[in-house]
């Protein structure tokens, strides 16, 4: 019995984490950067140009990026586009009933995003936004030209991939199928996506097949280099989101240390003056 | 001046004692009154609940300053006091991580309750006063639970006002007034904050200050339950195996205040979601009335609860109403109540037993969620072992106690977890054992052989 509860909950902890996007991929770990200004600065000059005209960051102040290293003056002449004080809001001008008109969606507030989108000890928001922001793939049969592996059928198109340079995409799935007499059946679903979108797809049945359902996604670039230099933007930006999401995350771990520092000298002094008293006590 | 009360303090001290008995109450509640002196690492959690609800009403205090209790400002308002507000990160994570440490102390403070049979003759009212602190504390988290306005927030305030709804006649009606519309609102989130920020608070303070007057009438238990009271006692009549309070045990609690604020500063700098359950990560996204989260879970010191409340299915109700029969057969043949109760007791668990089938199932399940909490009210009375401290009990008890603490932790991991078959089976088994550990306690409390109890406590010198 215990050992059977014990196996449903591993079981359950693993489940949990493996189901870390809508889509069932997995997520790639996104590069630890948090300290890293000038990560931080490029993901900023990155957000500011792409994504801040769909999306705001309603939370966020242009001058909160003198936390990461930049002056005002840099903000106002690199990073002020839309907004005419640096002390301003990262509003955007879109209203929301015009965008849910033109993409059938209201593109999301990114201020806290990264933490809305992490899983309980699982992989986090950074990691979910790094592993997004690089599965998009051209797929001629959707709206606006594109789809995401991650997120399928997401009304976001694939605003970098000028960036990005052209792909092609493999996509493998084995699920457990129902037939018409009612008997299940594993079949194995291969697509293929050039980089144009144009799709083929073939599906086998698996006899004797006695594994997991299986989602599987490789890409191919076209030019392995630029793809390469794409990711390492793309870690820069995920980092930014990461920031931005609590931006006195670095000041609140600095300032943790010496807290515990000095509770664990009161801890010594607490224990000691007990000592003192009670050595009385028979 | 004619009336005048003579003292024995002086000057300033003085002057106040002979209007406000100030020294009188620092004697009687902290350097005489008299605890015993075995006190083991389960007695800091009471003084540690005291400092958490200190922290909570004072953090609490400073975020009002800045939080707007709107249905369009809530949500950014939290984020601004997050980022714009000084230091209003740390306050806000104090709150935060206080709010589930309160529930971790609180747990811990009641299982040493447990385990000590602090609960015992005379001291049925310290627990009682103690329960209501509980119930008032859930009610407490629930309502500020709202307040960040998140998905989380929203839906689950959803879901748990529902259940009233379940039920029946006036449960429509009663879910509607307590939210004061049709699906939670802006109503809704005014009123939960004011009962968040003034009415239970003031509850739950009177509550405390009756719940140390309470224990200081009857004083402490103590892990052995040997009441220092019968013990000897000194030319002062104090007994010997108790100490005063001050400055014993309050250097004594300085060193449990420094290592658990160790524990709490460790988590509100390093990890204040707590992996997501101290701060659930759904929260982050803005609540929207149209868009339900796919997986709605209630906040991690709930869970046990809430898994037995999803375990009463209609399937389950075979089961329910089978035990209420069998209880109901027993109570008749064995049962020791007096005159017309062994008759009425039995009547009304075979209608029990009848109501489960022809009730919603779904109206059960509030119940046994409610009976869940409500059934540790009884523990003075379910408990009729005949030594209090699980010390002296048989073996086979510490066993029973440590399934019960396993089972309880186990509901509450389901509880976290969507529903799935298996996890369904084994949080109706879980909520079995629970409701059985208390229900079948005056029969299996009594059994087995006991250790004797020594006369006075036992005490080591440090």
């Amino acid at each position: 019995m215990i050992k059977k509860l014990l196996g449903a909950f591993a079981l359950a902890l693993t489940c949990s984490a493996a189901l870390a996007s809508e889509g069932g991929v997995k997520l790639d770990a996104a590069p630890y950067r948090i300290n890293n200004m000038a990560s931080l600065q490029n993901g900023a000059k990155l957000f500011v140009n792409y994504c801040l005209s769909c999306h705001s960051a309603n939370s966020m102040r242009y001058n909160r990026l003198t936390d990461i290293g930049l002056t005002e003056d840099e903000i106002k002449k690199n990073l002020l586009f839309t907004a005419d004080k640096v002390g301003s809001l990262m509003t955007i001008a879109m209203r929301k009933e015009d965008s849910k008109k033109w993409f059938g969606a209201t593109p999301p507030d990114l201020s806290v995003i990264a933490r809305a989108k992490s899983t309980n000890f699982g992989p986090s928001g950074v990691d979910y936004i790094y592993t997004f922001l690089r599965s998009f793939y051209r797929d001629t049969n959707k709206k606006t030209g594109w789809d995401n592996a991650v997120f399928p059928s997401v009304a976001m198109p694939n605003v970098l991939w000028q960036l990005q340079g052209p792909r092609t995409y493999n996509h493998v799935t084995i699920a457990e199928t129902e037939k018409p007499d009612g008997k299940t059946v594993w079949t194995r679903t291969s697509t293929d996506f050039d980089v144009n979108g144009f799709s083929q797809s073939k599906s086998e049945e698996l006899q004797n097949y006695h594994g997991h359902a299986v989602n599987h996604s490789t890409f191919k670039p076209v030019d392995a280099a630029q793809t390469a230099e794409y990711d390492n933007n793309v870690a820069d930006l995920s980092n930014f989101l990461g920031w931005m999401s609590e931006p006195a995350q670095l000041l609140r771990k600095k300032i943790g240390f010496w807290v515990l520092l000095f509770l664990g000298l009161f801890l010594v002094v607490a224990w000691r003056l007990n000592a003192a008293f009670w050595k009385d006590v028979k | 001046m004619a009336g005048e009360k003579t003292v024995e303090t002086t000057g300033l001290l003085g002057w106040i004692d002979k209007r406000f008995p100030l020294t009188t109450l620092f004697k009687e509640h902290m350097s005489e009154y008299y605890a015993p002196k075995n006190f083991n690492f389960w007695y800091f959690f009471g003084s540690l609940a005291l400092l958490v609800l200190v922290i909570q009403i004072v953090t609490g205090i400073f975020l009002v300053m800045n939080y707007k209790p709107d249905g369009n400002l809530a949500f950014g308002s939290v984020e601004f006091i997050m980022r714009e507000v000084p230091w209003g990160w740390l306050i806000r994570y104090m709150h935060s991580t206080g709010a589930s440490m309160f529930f971790v102390v609180v747990y811990l403070h009641m299982l040493r309750g447990l385990f000590y049979g602090s609960y015992r003759k005379p001291r049925e009212l310290v627990w009682i006063f103690g329960m209501a602190i509980f119930l008032c504390l859930m009610g407490e988290a629930f309502m500020g639970y709202l307040l960040p306005w998140g998905q989380m927030s929203y839906w689950g305030a959803q879901v748990i006002v529902n259940l009233f709804s379940a039920i029946p006649f006036i449960g429509p009606e009663l879910s509607l007034w307590i939210r004061g519309d049709y699906v939670v609102s802006d109503a809704t989130l005014n009123r939960f904050f004011a009962f968040h920020v003034i009415a239970i608070p003031l509850i739950l303070i009177g509550l405390v200050v009756a719940h140390i007057i309470a224990l200081h009438e009857v004083g402490s238990n103590n892990p052995d339950g040997v009441e220092i009271k019968a013990g000897p006692k000194d030319a002062n009549g104090h007994p010997v195996d108790g100490i005063p309070f001050h400055p014993y045990y309050s250097v004594h609690d300085i060193m449990g205040v420094a290592g658990f604020l160790i524990v709490f500063a460790a988590i509100v700098f390093f990890g204040p979601e707590m992996g997501g359950y101290f701060l659930e990560y759904n929260n982050f996204i803005p609540a929207d009335s149209l868009k339900t989260p796919p997986h709605i879970a209630p906040v991690w010191y709930f869970t046990p609860f809430y898994s037995m409340l999803r375990a009463i299915t209609a399937d389950f109700t075979w089961v329910l109403a089978a035990c209420s029969i069998l209880g109901a057969i027993a109570l008749f043949i064995k049962g020791n109540l007096k005159g017309a109760w062994r008759i009425i007791v039995p009547v009304i668990l075979i209608l029990v037993a009848i109501f489960m089938r022809t009730l919603d199932a779904k109206f059960w399940g509030v119940v046994a969620m409610g009976g869940s909490v409500v059934i540790l009210f009884f523990l003075p009375w379910l408990d009729h072992s005949p030594v209090r401290s699980i010390r002296y009990r048989p073996t086979w008890h510490k066993f029973l106690y440590a399934i019960f603490i396993v089972v309880f932790l186990i509901l509450g991991f389901l509880g976290t977890q969507p529903p799935n078959p298996t996890f369904n089976l084994m949080s109706q088994i879980g909520t079995l054992i629970y409701f059985g550990f208390f229900l079948l306690m005056p029969v299996w409390s009594r059994l087995g052989t006991f250790k004797p109890v020594p006369d006075r406590i036992t005490f080591h010198a440090h």
